[in-house]
């Protein structure tokens, strides 16, 4: 018998509609897998309640013929999302108990083509992390333990900040997850649980109703099994909102028709400068096996530059601090979320958002307020900004030759829960490969290729034009052909 | 110039304002929540208002409109891209912890705006830039013992922020550049001007400098003048306070001060070490604001007839003072009234008739053009009976004072009460007559040179007819009988 977890939302769909299984059974599966790996730490809220109550309208749907382009497949939303009567806490104490009365433009799209929703899944504070482990409420886990006997007394981080989405769906508890990507957040976490995540052009989803970071860089996109999953979520989260001014108001192409067509002289670059000094051997083998698989599927390889690349990221974090600084202000405690009081409004801002903000968001919180400050805007928010267009061009020149760019998405596998937690700057390290297009606005998907030595999955990564994510799914497609990657991480619900 | 007389010489005022003017439009800024003024607390208040996670704010085209429009009156630079700017601070009623704001990037730039002054004479004065931010929420303090409450429903008004260049030079330069800018802002009907409800706010800058210096003085920022006679009181007092402050050998520190209306003083808030660091970036969920040239052609095309241009035309077309141009053109409604009223009849005899009489009645009253008990038409008939000789001046005024009264048009009020001017020439040289015959030695002590006798004859012949007789017929009768 098939095992419901395991499938792909295509296959799903296709069961629904020949009523091989019903959206009810699909979803309590999902449901039964979501209370069996508690442990590691997914979810935040869970909505079973929720799912059964829509599973039930869509299996009426089904069965009056008129049935939604997603009906009946159970999804887990990034607690970054905000949900309409459903907690929405960005894995912060600060709005633990916030309730909005709004749906997110994106994830009320999924709602609109029949996704069912098994809840908010878990993410670093704030979306502020590469290990998903700043959450307030606990690190995520992730289902991959690998095979280094020296590790196997600690669990390994899925990644972040999409920390439960890359959890959930790679521990067969969704079939796919919603993400943010602000420096990587989707694509990373995606490399390190063996799974398919997209990071579509800046403009290309509405960030309404998305608790913001930095606003010039957050994206959202859709993390799952498959590159064809990819496909069909992102093009039923895609799409103009005109409450969002930087979304983009220009049609969403069928995704799916670029699956399997062929990559037949399509120019791939590969850029010099990502090989970086000291890059992990497995990681670049693994990145030049992917280029041979995309050679020998009729694909051209050029060496490009992209000069710029060095100062990636500092001007990244000097960006995503700085907005980010501005846009936690609106947590003071005066209008909702958590206010610990005190003598005076200042002290209650204090203790309210002293209480309120984990570490590593007051660490980012701290320092985008400097680089804001009078006497150093000049020298680094500006500077960033000036840099920021340079890194852009070097995109705009490079993809005026190639069609995409392949690079490393990680520069390594997994780490292991604790590793670089005392050096927040070991942890800024991890996002060396994936921030460049953020602050060149471009999309990037990145794809599992393969098990490191280690037993841990890692994932390539294709850099595309703006707007052309169609070229992008033509070409995962075919290295995922390629790379035929069907490991399963060995604890799965 | 209004020069300040201290102990050590004499000191000079360098003014320039900071005005708030709450543009007109139905909705906010960056929201679809309404504007109107008294709603109940936080009825008027949406998501993004309040600052609710994951709201974004989207630009309300109107407001650019009327900011383009207000900058085309002002005569000034429309820049055709602009940028929002974040200016960070916290405050209990600035939910987003931050205002949006324009810093580097206005949409309006340099302009100017001429000043009407009390003599007659003209002064021109810069405008700097003028640019579009969102207003902050309501603090109330007085609600409870230990509580403040904040009402939001002002949180994200669209305001437009009007700089001027220093280049007022007295209190009642001040004065006339707030009521210009005001008159301006009506006859765009960009901002109501309103400044009891706040919808017009005034910050004062001000610094001192004695009389031939070129540098300019430190200077300090006075917030909270919301009347034009505050702002010109606030002056006074804080201009005598700086050249206390000098010439006692001390010098003036930039800062922030708050005009405190109960006593009449300015005092300190924050000084410039305490002032904030508003940490101004582009706002990132915004792009750069942009239009087109021929649509801010479009817009000036729509411009009405400002004062200035309303003013040169009254002065040309019914050879009207400076002076009595000024005061009609200050109000639209009051040089459409004068307008409606002067049609096919004299300009002077109507001006001075529409700002003397009828003003001074309305003031009396505590009325307004649009309230007034009497029409154009009726102020009309009136000044007709005088042109045609039917009324004299004194008798005008006793039929307007009725109109005011009982409403009714002149020419009724002069049938009924039988108040028609007698320019009979027969019958005013019958009561000449009478009056000569009955004082002869008077006449003797007249044509012997006692010349101040005329007046006192025309006043025995005014008495004798109801004050009813033309004076140029009884005036011109009178030195004939008189002749030698």
């Amino acid at each position: 018998m098939t095992k419901l977890t395991d499938l792909t939302m295509t296959d799903a769909l296709s069961g629904l509609t020949t009523k091989k299984w019903s959206a009810s059974e699909l979803v309590t599966a999902h449901i039964e897998a979501v209370e069996k790996a508690r442990g590691l730490n997914a979810f935040i809220t869970e909505t079973p309640d929720l799912a059964l109550k829509q599973a039930k309208e869509s299996d009426a749907r089904y069965a009056s013929h008129a049935a939604l382009a997603m009906d009946g497949l159970p999804i887990a939303i990034k607690d970054l999302y905000c949900t309409k009567g459903v907690r929405t806490t960005a894995a912060s104490h600060i709005l633990d108990r916030f309730v909005p009365t709004y749906e997110s433009t994106v994830s009320q799209k999924l709602l609109d083509v029949g996704c069912v929703t098994l809840g908010k899944v878990n993410l670093d504070e704030f979306a502020m992390g590469s290990g998903g482990t700043s959450s307030f409420f606990g690190p995520t886990l992730s289902p991959w333990s690998g095979t280094d006997p020296a590790k196997a007394a600690r669990p390994f981080v899925p990644g972040g900040s999409s920390s439960g989405s890359a959890a959930a769906v790679s521990a067969r508890l969704a079939m796919a997850a919603t993400g943010t990507d602000t420096g990587g957040s989707i694509r990373q976490p995606a490399s390190f649980t063996g799974i398919v995540g997209i990071k579509p052009t800046y403009g290309r989803c509405s960030r309404w109703g998305i608790v913001a970071y930095a606003s010039s860089l957050d994206q959202a996109g859709p993390m799952t099994r498959s590159v064809a999953d990819a496909a069909l979520m992102l093009k039923h989260m895609a799409g103009f909102d005109p409450k969002d001014s930087t979304s983009v108001d220009k049609d969403v192409p069928d995704y799916s028709s670029a699956l399997g067509t062929s990559v037949k002289g399509l120019k791939i670059g590969i850029p010099h400068e990502y090989r970086i000094p000291g890059l992990n051997k497995e990681v670049d083998d693994f990145w030049q096996k992917s280029a041979a698989m995309l050679r020998d599927a009729g694909a051209e390889i050029v060496d490009i530059h992209l000069p710029h690349t060095p100062y990636s990221l500092p001007v990244y974090y000097i960006i995503a601090m700085g907005e980010a600084s501005s846009n936690l202000a609106r947590y003071d405690g005066v209008r909702y979320g958590l206010r610990v009081t005190g003598d005076n409004l200042n002290n209650m801002y204090e203790n309210t958002r002293g209480q309120g903000f984990g570490q590593e968001v007051q660490r980012r919180i701290m320092m985008g307020t400097y680089v804001l400050s009078a006497g150093y805007y000049d020298a680094y928010y500006l500077k960033a900004q000036k840099v920021r267009r340079c890194i852009r061009n070097d995109f705009d020149s490079a993809l005026s030759k190639v069609d995409a760019i392949l690079v490393p998405t990680s520069p390594s596998t997994a780490f292991a829960l604790g590793e670089k937690q005392e050096d927040p700057l070991q942890m800024y390290l991890e996002d060396v490969f994936t921030v460049p297009l953020n602050l060149a606005g471009l999309p990037g998907i990145s794809v599992p290729v393969g098990l490191a030595a280690n037993g841990l999955p890692l994932g390539v990564q294709l850099i595309g034009r703006a707007f052309d994510e169609m070229t992008l799914f033509k070409l995962a497609a075919a290295l995922e052909k390629a790379a035929a990657f069907n490991s399963k991480p060995p604890f799965t619900a | 110039m209004s020069i300040v007389q201290g102990t050590t010489g004499a000191w000079e005022m360098v003014i320039g304002l900071e005005v708030h003017a709450q543009v007109i439009s139905k909705s906010k800024l960056f929201s679809g929540a309404s504007t109107e003024f008294g709603a109940a607390p936080n009825a008027q208040v949406s998501l993004v208002d309040a600052g609710f996670p994951g709201m974004l704010p989207v630009i309300n085209g109107v407001c650019v409109e009327q900011a383009v429009r207000t900058g085309l009156g002002l005569k000034a630079q429309i820049n055709l891209v602009s940028v929002f700017d974040r200016k960070n601070y916290f405050y209990a009623d600035l939910p987003q912890g931050y205002q949006i704001s324009q810093f580097k990037q206005p949409i309006v730039g340099k302009g100017e705006i001429l000043l009407d002054l009390a003599d007659g004479s003209s002064r021109l004065v810069g405008i700097t830039r003028l640019h579009l931010e969102q207003d902050a929420g309501k603090s109330m303090h007085d609600q409870s013992p230990n509580e403040t409450f904040v009402d939001l429903n002002r949180a994200g008004v669209a305001l437009m922020e009007i700089v001027s260049e220093p280049d007022m030079r007295s209190g009642e330069e001040a004065g006339a550049y707030l009521k210009k800018l005001r008159a301006i802002l009506r006859y765009l009907g960009t901002c109501d001007g309103n400044m009891e409800e706040g919808s017009m706010r005034c910050d004062v800058n001000l610094s001192m400098r004695r009389v031939g210096d070129t540098k300019l003085g430190t200077r300090c920022e006075i917030k909270n003048v919301n009347s034009i006679r505050f702002v010109q009181q606030a002056i006074e007092y804080e201009s005598h306070r700086q050249v206390e402050v000098l010439e006692s050998g001390g010098i003036i520190k930039q800062e922030t001060r708050l005009w405190d209306t109960s006593k009449g003083i300015t005092r300190s808030m924050r000084s410039k070490e305490e002032a904030h660091d508003y940490r101004y970036f582009p706002d990132p969920d915004l792009l750069p604001l942009k239009f087109e040239a021929s649509w801010v052609e479009a817009i000036k095309a729509t411009l009405p007839e400002l004062p200035d241009d309303k003013k040169a035309r009254f002065i040309k077309d019914y050879h009207l003072t400076p002076y009595d141009a000024a005061v009609l053109v200050a109000e639209r409604a009051s040089a459409d009234f004068y307008e409606k009223v002067v049609k096919g009849r004299d300009g002077k005899l109507t001006a001075n008739w529409v700002t003397g009489e009828f003003f001074g009645a309305l003031n009396r009253l505590g009325q307004t053009i649009e309230t007034s008990s009497i029409s154009a038409e009726a102020l009309g008939g009136l000044i007709d009976l005088i042109s045609d000789q039917t009324l004299s001046g004194r008798l005008a005024k006793e039929v307007f004072e009725e109109m005011v009264l009982s409403g009714k048009p002149a020419a009724q009020i002069v049938d009924e009460k039988g108040l028609k001017q007698v320019t009979d020439t027969g019958a005013i040289e019958a009561a000449i007559d009478a009056i000569l015959a009955a004082h002869a030695d008077k006449v003797i002590e007249y044509k012997s040179g006692k010349d101040k006798l005329f007046g006192f004859f025309v006043g025995q012949v005014m008495k004798s007819t109801g004050g009813k007789a033309n004076p140029a017929v009884l005036n011109e009768l009178l030195k004939k009988k008189l002749a030698p």
